[in-house]
């Protein structure tokens, strides 16, 4: 409960959003509530088949439908040099399909109608002539001599080999490996899931065919680097694109990249002289834009007989679908996936990752994975445990002897990363601490006697958000540097233009109380401009955790430039040298004199007036900057989970969840809570029902929310959160990321809690999601791949 | 064929085909953008509005089955400027994100509410069930139901006091 507050808050702390006043009363703008004069609306036809020849297109019946006004094919776009475009990963990725398709669910050709009943009724009426290819499904499967090829449009592309990506020291790794006294290897599979925000992707492109300026309204979490890909691949002039991006609802790594209905209504809009809008239903969302995960790994974990982790060997099987859009900086194949000796201190440690070409939609980092760190996660927090199970040592007093000591930091890990900053025992502790520990073990002893199955899961991780250093860190070769810029107004209000875009992350309030921070305005006086690259500064957007890392940092900055300038305007106020003025949080006051002082509000109309300023200083209270960061943040976090296993269904129930986190610095504690609180959720959902399954002819399992299962309120319990506080050294505010701590952390503690309950009958691991059958099976001693529906 | 709501009190009319759903009819005829549109199988409750006062998924009836009945919306729930319980402990309680469930979980904890004024925990999570989040992970739109239930009833001692 909030009591009001006797003066206007400024800076961190607890403070209600200011995105919340509109998104109460309905009014948010999102992009299907977008409308303008004489919107014209598309749908796409896609793929029945994973794999098959286009023979031909018969689009005229559609094209003679009421209310249609173009139907446009791979052919059209041939012509225009379209039919291709560019991914994240250097790939190319079909617009409309031309030669074959190559996931179910492809898309083949876009109708441009008067309303979207009229444009899906047209799809219906254009008849493709396939012939189906033999599929590859299976990602184990792919690089097998006799695997169809499905990239054959690609020279020199005579197999289904994307890349091979290796990190740490391979000789050293073998080297402890072959002294250790114990070694396990366990298969793990991270399966194939998707963000599924509760918006899907759409967007509206406007065409001024009188100025040539594109307008385009559209799901991204990144419009300036949205404006550049289309300016490279469209030919249209940057200045003449102007992306925004409204309010988003929910993103979770889905909307970072460009789709081809993207692409399609700007298409439609430069083909018909109207703004065209395009918005997918569930089933297209679900089946064709970027999936998560999907790694196929085999862990070692080498150790002493009284549990000292020596080191870890990983090599995965990565499937990247049918183009390689997976979104990551550019020298990162297998994005960050290089942290998986996580809250460890080893000798060594190595891996390999192998990425392949199926017959699946394209996609792999989304879904709150900071860069293929859940997989990272996931994957050593499974094998310690499994180390635990083989050396029958209990798995938090495992972690606790092998965690990284605070002393250790800054600690550079045998794979290159420099982790900043981190007190791992204490945040455990607190965690067993909440969670009651040694009662739980007790309790569970107590029903193992009578036959319950009850089990107890611990997770510790590191994550590394806020990519990143210009040096080592691009997409596309763009660097992810992000900029900020703050003009204060002749009457003390503020308005800061950021370059990175919310999806409901509450930047507009957390940004606004940063700058608040710095220079002592009430929160409310600062208005946060976003997702308008007409209007922002150019930075590369939301995702990977980065907006309070990169972006916070530009603004603390550019609010530190503020203050500078105001400490010149003061001094000519005042009649003082600036060397005399000292800063009390919100003014300029003389040293040792408190009375004698001017606020920013005080200084800003002056910085307007006709105030006489030394020579060199241009007057008004506007600044502007580029932060490029020296590293990553690396947030961390202990969680334990608790669940109840129905020996006679296989149903789990997750009784109670704690999760302590430290992100360093809070600017809005209220907020970091309501993100740890969402990606808890996460992990719960994949943990227990998410999966995208395949049957053998590459036909989609869970392209609905009738098969592909959310947890709803039922099956989360009340989260129970702690936290430490260990600031980031090299943070302007110490701040570090936390978007998608949860989801990093959280899937593996609710797993080892099911492990933990499956003691007794002997089930050392299993993979997600972990449904009532597939622990049901796991329990009669055949753990299941579940994201195949092939035996 | 025409058909005629009345929507947050206010009849529209509009010459529709019959297989218009209600969300469309309510975002596209009516302009009221506020009730979302989030799977097309009837599970997320983004577009859950009232049908003469009981909670329906508007993708899930059609317009013309609402025609000459009552229809509200999250837009009809602030009352002469001054916001519902629910959407104050919306605010307060930071039950919403990016706020594309707010405007159906919003419908369905007033409805819930006016039902029950003082639900437990249990039965709010299972009012809401119907509804699927992405960002919250529950527990604040939780609490935020109870800071509403908690409000009204605080006001009601005051008025009989």
């Amino acid at each position: 409960m909030t009591t009001v507050e006797e003066r206007p808050h400024t800076g961190f702390g607890r403070t209600l959003r200011k995105e919340d006043v509109r998104l109460v009363r309905g009014k948010g703008n999102y992009v299907d509530d977008v409308r303008l004069p004489g919107m014209l609306h598309g749908a796409l036809l896609r793929s029945p088949y994973a794999h098959a020849k286009i023979l031909s297109i018969d689009t005229s019946a559609a094209e003679a439908a009421p209310g249609v006004k173009a139907v446009i094919t791979g052919e059209t776009l041939k012509g225009l040099g379209l039919a291709w475009m560019p991914t994240l990963s250097y790939d190319t990725q079909a617009v409309l399909a031309t030669d074959k398709v190559r996931f179910q669910g492809q898309e083949v050709a876009f109708v441009i109608a008067e309303d979207h009943y009229a444009a899906r009724d047209a799809v219906e009426l254009i008849d493709v002539d396939y012939e189906p290819l033999p599929a590859v499904v299976d990602a184990k499967k792919a690089l097998e001599a006799d695997a169809p090829v499905i990239r054959d449009d690609k020279e020199d592309q005579t197999t289904n080999h994307i890349f091979d990506w290796e990190a740490g020291d391979a000789a050293k790794t073998d080297e402890v490996f072959a002294n250790a006294e114990v070694v396990v290897e366990q298969d793990v599979l991270y399966p194939r899931v998707h963000p599924a925000p509760l918006e899907t992707c759409g967007s509206v492109a406007d065409m001024d065919p009188v100025t040539g300026k594109l307008t385009l309204y559209t799901t991204s979490q990144a419009p300036h680097a949205h404006r550049t890909v289309y300016a490279l691949v469209a030919g249209l002039p940057e200045h003449k694109i102007r992306v925004i991006s409204p309010d988003i609802g929910g993103g979770f790594g889905n909307k970072v990249g460009i789709y081809p209905g993207y692409v399609m209504s700007i298409v439609g809009s430069i083909v018909t002289g109207k703004p065209v809008k395009w918005v997918e239903d569930r089933a297209e969302h679900l089946m064709s834009t970027a999936f998560a995960r999907d790694y196929h790994m085999r862990g070692e974990i080498a150790a002493t007989k009284d549990g000292k982790i020596l080191g870890l060997r990983v090599k995965v099987i990565a499937d990247h679908g049918a183009f390689n859009a997976t979104a990551q900086p550019t020298k990162f194949p297998a994005g960050f996936f290089h942290v998986f000796t996580g809250s460890y201190d080893l000798e060594a440690a190595h891996c390999t990752v192998t990425g392949v070409y199926t017959n699946k939609a394209p996609g792999g980092v989304a879904y709150a994975c900071s860069f293929r760190i859940t997989e990272a996660v996931y994957l050593v927090e499974r094998m310690v445990d499994v180390l635990a199970y083989e050396l029958k040592a209990d798995p938090a007093e495992l972690r606790m002897k092998n965690l990284l000591k605070p002393d250790q930091f800054p600690y550079t890990t045998q794979t290159g990363w420099e982790y900043d900053s981190g007190n791992y025992p204490k945040a455990l502790q607190l965690a067993m601490d909440m969670a009651g520990y040694d009662a739980l073990r007790k309790e569970q002893a107590e029903k193992r006697e009578r036959g319950e199955l009850m089990g107890i899961g611990v997770a510790f991780f590191t994550e590394a958000v806020g990519a990143g250093p210009r040096k080592h860190m691009d997409i596309l070769g763009l660097g992810m540097a992000d900029g900020a810029e703050l003009r204060i107004h002749p009457t003390g209000k503020a308005v800061l233009r950021i370059s990175v875009k919310t999806q409901g992350q509450g930047h507009e309030t957390t940004f606004a109380q940063i700058v608040g921070n710095e220079l002592g305005l009430p929160t409310a006086d600062i208005e946060v401009v976003h997702g308008d690259t007409d209007q922002t500064p150019f930075g590369l957007g939301t995702y990977g955790s980065r907006s309070t890392p990169v972006s916070g940092a530009a603004t603390a900055l550019v609010a530190r430039k503020i203050r500078d300038k105001a400490r010149i305007v003061a001094s000519a106020m005042l009649e003082v040298s600036p060397d005399d003025l000292e800063w009390a949080g919100d003014r300029w006051h003389v040293k040792g004199d408190p009375e004698q002082g001017k606020t920013i509000q005080e200084i800003a109309l002056a910085a307007h007036s006709t105030l006489e300023l030394p020579e060199g200083v241009e007057g008004h209270l506007d600044a502007t900057t580029v932060y490029n960061p020296p590293n990553l943040t690396y947030p961390f976090g202990a969680y334990i989970c608790v669940v109840d296993v129905d020996p006679g269904t296989g149903a789990v129930k997750v009784r109670r969840f704690i999760a302590v986190d430290d992100c360093g610095v809070r600017i809005n504690p209220m907020i970091v809570e309501g993100q740890v609180h969402g990606g808890l959720a996460d992990g719960v959902g994949m943990a227990l029902m998410q999966v995208m399954a395949f049957d053998e002819e590459g036909n989609h399992l869970g392209a609905s929310f009738m098969d592909y299962l959310l947890p709803t309120a039922l099956e989360c319990p009340s989260w129970e959160l702690g936290e430490t506080v260990t600031p980031s050294p090299h943070h302007p505010i110490g701040a570090k990321g936390v978007g998608e701590s949860a989801t990093v952390g959280s899937p593996c503690a609710v797993v080892n809690a099911v492990m933990d309950a499956l003691k007794p009958y002997g089930v050392r691991h299993a993979d997600m999601p972990l449904t009532p059958a597939a622990v049901w099976e796991a329990m009669q001693g055949r753990p299941i791949r579940t994201d195949l529906a092939i035996p | 064929m025409e058909v005629t709501i009345n929507l947050n009190g206010t009849p529209e009319t509009h010459d529709v085909e019959p297989r218009l759903l209600l969300v469309h009819f309510i975002r596209e005829k009516a302009g009221l953008r506020g009730t979302h549109w989030g799977c097309d199988t009837s599970n997320c409750g983004t577009c859950v509005v009232w049908l003469d006062g009981k909670p329906v998924k508007s993708c899930t009836v059609l317009a013309a089955m609402a025609d000459g009945r009552e229809v509200r919306t999250v837009e009809g729930l602030e009352q002469g400027g001054q916001l519902d319980p629910v959407q104050q402990g919306f605010m307060e309680c930071h039950g919403l994100q990016c706020g594309f469930c707010t405007p159906g979980m919003l419908m369905t904890a007033r409805a819930l509410l006016d039902r029950n004024p003082d639900p437990s925990e249990p039965e709010i999570r299972e009012a809401i069930s119907g509804q699927l989040c992405r960002c919250t992970g529950y527990e604040n739109i939780v609490r935020s139901v109870r800071w509403a239930a908690e409000k009204e009833a605080t006001e009601a001692e005051e008025v009989t006091a």
